[in-house]
């Protein structure tokens, strides 16, 4: 009884040290957002207004996705609309080639980590540099993500410190922090001057205005945008919000979730083209309109990125982003991979106790937990139910529904507490591997109750 | 007032003592007490293990055995939960309007909101770190989840400062899980077990002598580990300790 994800949870428990430091940093995170979130009173109606407004939005694209790009056109952005991950890629590469760009800059992109974007942007030649720094980091390390706000989460500053030496010639042994960071800083900076194109992705496309809104921390976004003059814009359909009011709600709500911070030290509104430049939205559907279509899922539409339900997860904690098998991790992870391609990422659905935290932390209040327990209903259609939790489940219903079977077996499910300790605790015994099983009283509550015990017979 | 008791099928067989202390909390608020025999599982392995539909059956014959009563009491906030939340949208699937769900409670939830009780007899001069448990909070709301910005309660900590004696303490990471799941403590048991650990060692932090909460499948999966680590804490539900003086 195993999948991908219990096997590679296995392994990353079997370091224990990193096992603990990974999930206590990760609660320290969910501890600011705590005190972010209720430093605010009205924090519960803001998650519920939230909610609200994508309900609204998503359910209203057509209006509200009419109204941003008309705006954004009259702004002299150049809009343009992929249907999926290969024609988004193609139409980056369309832009870059027409311009004769040999460099793009790209601050952090969660949708261009879906459609693949980097690797068929080298295999064109187009040199591509992630300025985030936990971006450029992993990218400098050939790795992937392991969370979606803190990418490089599942590295300590010793190895980052490593990576440098050999990829940016820094001090050997040096692993402080800020002496990294400015390395990193240094070596971007003439990433940032040389250029042709810097490419954002989008938290918030605003119909009212036509505006994009990219949060950040490090700045990177604005200087990837400040210096080259064509700004790329990838961005999800489901992004769209109706006003610049509606917008606040979000702000309000999305860094307090994400970092425990009252707002990302950068919130940058970019509505035109430089003089001279250029500025082109990408609208990406990749799966999202038939998401639309399904009632039982619609709500992961609402998700903002946060990170918040990988930060509470318990699971998530104490397994890191890479034993989940898509490239989202986390309770979010688990339904957009489902959502993605059922039979290729069912694997993740065992990584949940159903504790519902996921829940409760989400700014926008999506039923994270409920529609993982609903995947699971739906394995076996899937051919992917574990078959011994099928065999189980079967045993079990035919036990309960038999009172007198079920009684029978009450009574003798004492002589268990007997058996010899080899035979019960061996290798098929998934739970004896780290507790003993419970012991069966030697008298059951029913057996008690017939014979007067409990309640004395009138 | 007519309340069939309903005794989940691990307490059944496992922890017999929580179904009488129970009983007696029960009998001793003058309700009527009577325990449908016939009675067996509420289904919420099967479900929470991706099979909901070998659920069906039983929801249906647990839903025909307790509808004659004015409320349904149960000693353990998760299967309470599953009823409550999932058997009408079950049982809407053979047609069969669900009686039960609007009427049955946790046994603390039912002694704190409908018999309102507020003096118990007996002492417990013990420790105890009391156990948040996931659907407790979370879905039948005994407690208020550290992740909401609402005004903080609970009703498990009310009903035991009634008790004489009884100092109560609650963990670190107050309603993190504690790994049990149902079938994820099988299919996860790496991470279960972690979890179990981890949860097992903030309540000892607390210098508590006893662990104790409204649903023993936490208590059960927590005991396994304590047990094989042979650590110093003993468990108990918390409807022993407010059965203490009957």
């Amino acid at each position: 009884m195993s999948t991908k994800h219990t096997k590679a949870a296995e392994h990353f428990l079997s370091d224990k040290e990193q096992e603990t430091w990974h999930n206590e940093t990760l609660w320290f995170v969910r501890e600011k957002r705590d005190r972010m979130a209720f430093s605010i009173p009205e924090w519960e109606e803001l998650r519920e207004m939230a909610n609200k407004i994508k309900m609204h939005t998503i359910t209203h694209l057509d209006t509200y996705l009419e109204q941003f790009t008309d705006k954004a056109e009259a702004n002299g952005v150049v809009v343009h609309w992929a249907k999926d991950a290969a024609e988004h890629n193609q139409i980056v590469l369309d832009i870059l080639q027409g311009l004769h760009a040999k460099k793009m800059v790209k601050s952090k992109s969660m949708l261009t980590e879906e459609c693949h974007l980097n690797d068929f942007l080298i295999r064109h030649g187009i040199d591509v540099i992630e300025s985030d720094l936990g971006e450029r980091i992993l990218q400098l390390k050939g790795e992937m993500p392991s969370h979606i706000v803190l990418p490089a989460i599942h590295l300590k500053r010793q190895q980052v410190g490593e990576l440098f030496e050999d990829k940016l010639h820094t001090e050997k042994g040096n692993s402080d922090p800020t002496y990294l960071t400015r390395a990193a800083r240094q070596h971007l900076r003439n990433e940032f001057l040389t250029a042709d194109v810097g490419m954002t992705g989008c938290n918030f496309g605003v119909a009212e205005t036509g505006d994009v809104v990219v949060c950040t921390n490090e700045g990177n976004a604005d200087m990837g945008t400040s210096m080259p003059k064509v700004h790329i814009v990838s961005m999800g359909l489901e992004k769209i919000v109706p006003s610049i009011q509606s917008l606040s709600v979000f702000t309000r709500l999305l860094a307090r979730s994400a970092t425990g911070q009252p707002s990302t030290t950068y919130t940058s509104h970019f509505r035109k083209p430089v003089k001279g430049g250029q500025m082109h939205y990408i609208i990406v559907d990749n799966g999202r309109s038939e998401i639309l279509a399904n009632k039982k899922h619609i709500q992961t539409l609402k998700c903002i990125r946060c990170g918040a339900c990988m930060n509470t997860c318990p699971v998530y904690r104490r397994s890191g982003g890479f034993s989940y098998t898509y490239f989202i991790p986390g309770p979010i992870g688990i339904n957009l991979g489902m959502l993605r391609h059922p039979q290729e990422y069912s694997d993740n659905v065992s990584a949940c106790s159903l504790c519902y935290s996921c829940n409760n932390v989400c700014p926008v209040k999506i039923d994270l937990a409920d529609q993982i327990y609903r995947w699971r209903q739906n394995l076996d259609s899937y051919e992917k139910a574990d078959p011994l939790k099928k065999t189980m489940s079967a045993g079990l219903k035919f036990l309960f529904e038999r009172p007198g079977l079920y009684n029978f077996a009450l009574k003798f499910a004492p002589l268990v507490n007997y058996a010899p300790r080899f035979l019960i605790y061996n290798g098929l015994n998934e739970w004896g591997k780290g507790r003993e099983l419970p012991r069966f009283a030697k008298e059951s509550f029913t057996s008690m109750w017939k014979s007067g015990k409990v309640k004395p017979k009138k | 007032m007519k309340v069939g008791l309903f005794i989940p099928c691990y307490v059944n067989a496992v922890f017999p003592e929580v179904g009488i202390a129970s009983y007696k909390l029960l009998d001793h608020f003058g309700v009527e007490v009577d325990y449908p025999i016939d009675q067996t599982c509420c289904g919420q392995p099967m479900a929470n293990g991706g099979f909901e539909d070998k659920a069906i059956p039983l929801a249906k014959k647990f839903d025909q055995l307790f509808e004659k009563y004015d409320y349904v009491v149960a000693p353990s906030a998760s299967c309470v939960a599953f009823v409550k939340e999932n058997y009408p949208r079950l049982l809407k699937k053979e047609e069969h309007l669900c009686q039960t769900s609007g009427k049955i409670y946790d046994i603390c939830e039912f002694l704190h909101d409908v018999l309102k009780v507020d003096s118990l007899p007996g002492k417990f001069p013990h420790k105890v770190s009391v156990h948040n448990s996931c659907h407790g909070v979370r879905e039948l709301h005994l407690s208020s989840a550290s992740e909401l910005n609402i005004p903080k309660y609970s009703k498990v900590k009310d009903l035991l400062s009634l008790v004489e004696g009884v100092e109560v303490l609650e963990p670190q990471k107050v309603d993190e899980c504690c790994g049990f799941g149902g079938m994820f403590s099988v299919e996860e048991s790496a991470i279960s077990s972690c979890m179990g650990e981890d949860k097992v060692k903030n309540h000892i932090a607390t210098g508590a002598e006893y662990i104790t909460g409204a649903d023993s499948s936490c208590l059960m999966h927590m005991e396994g580990v304590v047990d094989r680590q042979k650590l110093p804490i003993k468990f108990i539900h918390v409807v022993e300790i407010l059965a203490a003086g009957l």
